[in-house]
């Protein structure tokens, strides 16, 4: 059978790109080196909620329809829309965005992409203050402190601390691996322990006491050290050295706590954001004694309350860091491509996200121009949403206004957002039915592959852009035509 | 409230989302399990969370990694989103995390399937 090595997965931001693929049949039978996520892409992509065909919505109901007939309808919605909203982008390809940048210009809409339900405060706060970032081969050779602070990449990202930070085999820097062996199996004696004292006693045992902070001397010990903070223990947490537990919507004062204390100034009050001074102390100690330290930072940040001004005290805490030592901070990205989106409306019109085109050129002002707020102040008129499933991902409120307007969906998957299309294409899989570029989290650009074939009459993304955005432009050039 | 990822939820939104390991993985709420005994509620009871912004029935699950007293996890999904806070602060982005929340028994009102929430939640054109 044949074995497709380096495969990139089209999953999440950390774009794996060393999987390996048995194709039998023209179908994938077996992964090699895949997270549960990959496994479940890869083996699974075939499965029974796939559109085969595409549908237009007639009384009522979507039904299937020619690919000739779904256009013609797709075109005549945004063609017509005085405001259309064209959002996801974030799990395709750069070919196909840079498509969606076009016909977003075309019909003179806004276009969107998932960062701004993401990371999207991350760019607002590094377009204020600046980054000191790297790449994430950078980390794997030479961090000796990692912090994850407000994510858990354990659950959303479960190969980067295997490929990219504590326990991956860098240059410089030795994995950690053996030493979490040892932890989780001590963790898991004395759980046992636990469970049958409970049984013999009879009675509740107390609560174990939290282990928010002060795990003793792992923040001394040798090699790459891990601190997790979050609001609540999560995997990642239990396969840390340090674990700070905030409080939640504390993480700005945390923050600025830090960098004061960077900063040799007095703390005169015992505990912040729910965690004691000392050890805050503990943490700084780490921080300035390291060589080469990362902060990779998540949503617990940009969603809770602060936002952007979160990732403004995080990024300016790496800057105070790095007048004593070396010092990046690096935003878990989480759809796989939507560092890619990002970097193509970037290039394509000079603004990363929320791209207004209705007054004939780019304009940029998220809080405006961002989809939730055009769908909570119902702005928009119609819709095109690629890659993507907002009945499921944005709050309901803003999605109820989408769903109510005519609504144009290009997707592998009859998900919630295409049970409401007035159109649905039904489009191959970027990364295992066709091929494509997608930027990693880092900022590197990787290849995906084509593995397999799409089912008679499924075209790409890229493709049925581009046949929608030439059905614009005719329809427009016709309009034109009949104007006397 | 927290919402955010777990990975049941990541491996079965590639299963499909109206598979039912993806209903089991999103319409859940992990609670602390001293809050669960609390509030009276055992594990795997139907739970009503409100918040200012709307109200919805998940199934209440101990939490692995306690403790995290007055803390709920809801993993992301069409369940959670009825009542996160849509308010973006004018930079775009609705608060997912940190959203004052209050769980009771849900009592008689039932668990809804994917199909059944959204045909509650959404109306077409």
């Amino acid at each position: 059978m044949p074995i497709v090595k380096s495969v990139t997965c089209p999953v999440c931001g950390c774009l794996c790109d060393d999987i390996e693929l048995t194709v039998e049949g023209g179908r994938i039978v077996d992964i090699k080196n895949g997270c549960a996520m990959s496994e479940s892409k890869f083996l699974g992509y075939g499965g029974e909620h796939r559109i085969l065909k595409p549908h237009v919505r007639k009384n009522g109901r979507l039904v299937e329809v020619s690919f000739g007939e779904a256009l013609r309808k797709a075109a005549r919605i945004l063609a017509g829309a005085n405001y259309p909203l064209l959002y996801g982008w974030s799990s395709t390809s750069c070919e196909a965005t840079r498509v969606g940048i076009e016909l977003a210009e075309e019909v003179g809409g806004v276009i969107d992409n998932t960062s701004t339900v993401c990371h999207g405060p991350s760019t607002l706060s590094i377009q204020d203050v600046g980054i000191a970032s790297c790449t994430l081969g950078q980390v794997r050779h030479r961090a000796d402190l990692v912090i994850y602070w407000g994510c858990d990449p354990w659950s959303a990202h479960p190969r980067h601390i295997e490929r990219y930070t504590s326990f991956s085999e860098g240059r410089f820097e030795r994995s950690e691996w053996r030493g979490y062996l040892t932890k989780t199996k001590a963790l898991a004696v004395r759980k046992k322990v636990e469970s049958a004292l409970r049984r013999m006693l009879n009675k509740e045992m107390p609560a174990a006491p939290s282990a928010n902070h002060g795990l003793g001397s792992s923040i001394l010990k040798e090699g790459r050290k891990l601190i997790v903070i979050d609001v609540r223990r999560t995997r990642t947490a239990e396969a840390a050295d340090y674990f700070l537990q905030v409080e939640p919507n504390t993480d700005y004062e945390l923050l600025e706590t830090l960098r004061a204390i960077v900063r040799g100034q007095e703390i005169d009050v015992g505990k912040v954001a729910g965690i004691p001074v000392e050890y805050l102390e503990e943490i700084v100690d780490a921080m300035i004694g390291c060589s080469f330290g990362v902060l990779f930072f998540g949503l617990g940040l940009t969603m809770s309350k602060g936002k952007q001004r979160n990732v403004d005290a995080a990024i300016c805490l790496v800057r105070d860091l790095n007048r004593r030592t070396k010092f990046v901070i690096m935003p878990m990205r989480g759809h796989f491509n939507v560092t890619g989106a990002d970097t193509v409306f970037t290039w394509q019109t000079g603004y990363p996200y929320a791209v207004d085109f209705s007054l004939g050129y780019p304009r940029y002002n998220p809080g405006e121009t961002s989809v939730v707020d055009i769908l909570m102040h119902k702005e928009s008129d119609a819709a095109l949403v690629v890659a993507s499933d907002p009945v499921s991902n944005l709050p309901r409120r803003a999605a109820e206004h989408l769903v109510r307007k005519p609504l144009v969906v290009v997707d592998p998957h009859m998900n919630a957002t295409a049970q409401f299309a007035d159109v649905v294409f039904p489009s191959a899989l970027v990364g295992i039915e066709n091929e494509g570029t997608a930027y990693r989290m880092d900022h590197v650009p990787l290849p995906l592959k084509k593995i397999a074939e799409p089912s008679e009459g499924i075209l790409s993304d890229e493709e049925i852009l581009r046949r929608i955005l030439a059905e614009v432009k005719k329809l427009k050039r016709n309009r034109q035509r009949k104007v006397p | 409230m927290v919402t955010g990822r777990t990975i049941d939820q990541g491996v079965a939104k590639e299963k499909g989302k109206a598979s039912k390991e993806y209903f089991e993985s999103v319409a859940v709420c992990f609670i602390d399990p001293q809050d669960l005994k609390k509030i009276g509620i055992k594990e795997k009871d139907n739970v009503l969370v409100s918040t200012k912004h709307g109200s919805v029935v998940v199934m209440a699950l101990k939490s692995a990694r306690a403790p995290h007293l007055s803390v709920i996890y809801i993993p992301y999904g069409p369940w959670a989103n009825v009542i996160v806070d849509p308010e973006t602060d004018s930079v775009g982005m609705p608060s997912l995390k940190g959203v004052p929340a209050k769980i009771e028994s849900a009592g008689d009102k039932p668990l809804l399937n994917l199909s059944e929430l959204l045909t509650t939640q959404f109306r077409k054109g």
